[in-house]
């Protein structure tokens, strides 16, 4: 992947397809260092998968064999020095607190680093894709500020009638967001 | 703002250039929860309208090929197009993995009992023209087609 932000839009689809109904996607960057964790309270994966998913021959997709989502983020962090780790509980582990967290980590200053790029692209198409999800966005800023998006807040302000992937709703949030990065 | 501290600057490469943020803190000026109601109010009449007439279904392939390939521009020069051009009668939805990962990004068009028409290696660039030309004007761009790749 040339962008992190597109690694982020991979990853956030397996949670969309494990059912998830809340997906945190939180970002928090200093000078040198990147932590992207990417938190859902979908199915999660047993403890047998979970131990062949950064395997990229292990998918749950039919069409074809290979699935590359999680080996290719883990690679991306591993080429700074930096590590991805996994944690996840099915419904029958924990029925109250199921779901995955991903988590990776990566050194900045290092050549092999992947730029983050355009994640409010990224943002911008995980809502038109998944209107019914919620997802909140956090990403803490080397000096100190605080980027957020809470689609939660967006349904609350918007009501039931008008759906988040309407194109004016898209535009507020793409314009929220470029506002708060100081685009 | 600022007060005294320095100006930092934020390099995102990529689809984006260098921008500049000024403020430390959470950013005050940051766009209303208050607009999001007033679209609300605007919009309240025109979403049922919209519910009656979407008869086209433009799908993009999100998988990881059609990701790491370029959908996600693709996807929303779609998103964008459909609007500015007024094509009404268009939704535009994300899939998985179609099964060519080679021709990827792939975009198939699906309209009533019509064969669907299958776009592959998509550009933004190429979005305008099939909005115009197919969506609206009823006629696929058969260069742009798989039967064209293959």
């Amino acid at each position: 992947m040339k962008e992190l932000s597109l690694n982020i839009l991979d990853i956030v689809q397996n949670s969309i397809s494990a059912q998830a109904t809340l997906v945190k996607i939180l970002l928090a960057e200093t000078e040198d260092t990147l932590r992207i964790t990417i938190e859902d309270d979908g199915k999660g994966m047993t403890p047998e998968f979970l131990a062949t998913v950064m395997d990229p021959f292990s998918t749950t997709r039919k069409t074809r064999k290979v699935g590359m989502g999680i080996p290719l983020f883990k690679l991306a962090a591993e080429q700074t020095g930096g590590e991805l780790t996994l944690t996840s509980q099915t419904r029958e582990m924990s029925p109250e607190g199921h779901g995955t967290v991903i988590s990776a980590f990566f050194h900045k200053d290092h050549m092999d680093f992947t730029p983050l790029g355009d994640v409010v692209s990224t943002l911008i198409s995980l809502i038109q894709g998944c209107p019914d999800v919620d997802i909140l966005f956090e990403h803490r800023l080397p000096g100190g500020s605080l980027v957020h998006l809470d689609t939660r807040e967006m349904r609350e302000a918007l009501g039931d009638e008008i759906p988040l992937n309407s194109f004016e709703v898209l535009e507020w949030a793409r314009e929220s967001l470029n506002e708060q990065y100081g685009f | 703002m600022g007060q005294g501290k320095p100006e930092r600057t934020i390099r995102f490469l990529g689809e984006s250039q260098t921008y500049i943020n000024k403020n430390y803190e959470r950013n005050t000026t940051m766009k209303s929860l208050e607009e999001l109601a007033a679209i609300r109010n605007k919009m309240k009449d025109r979403v049922a309208l919209r519910e009656n007439n979407g008869d086209i279904r433009i799908v993009v392939g999100m998988a990881t090929c059609g990701i790491a390939a370029g959908a996600r521009p693709v996807l929303n020069a779609f998103v964008e197009e459909v609007s500015k051009q007024h094509a009404d009668n268009a939704t535009v939805t994300q899939t998985g993995c179609i099964g060519m990962c080679r021709l990827e990004p792939i975009v198939e068009v699906f309209e009533g009992n019509k064969e669907r028409v299958t776009y592959v290696k998509v550009k933004p660039a190429m979005v305008p023209r099939i909005v115009k030309e197919h969506i609206l004007g009823g006629k696929p761009i058969t260069e742009y087609t798989i039967g064209a790749a293959e």
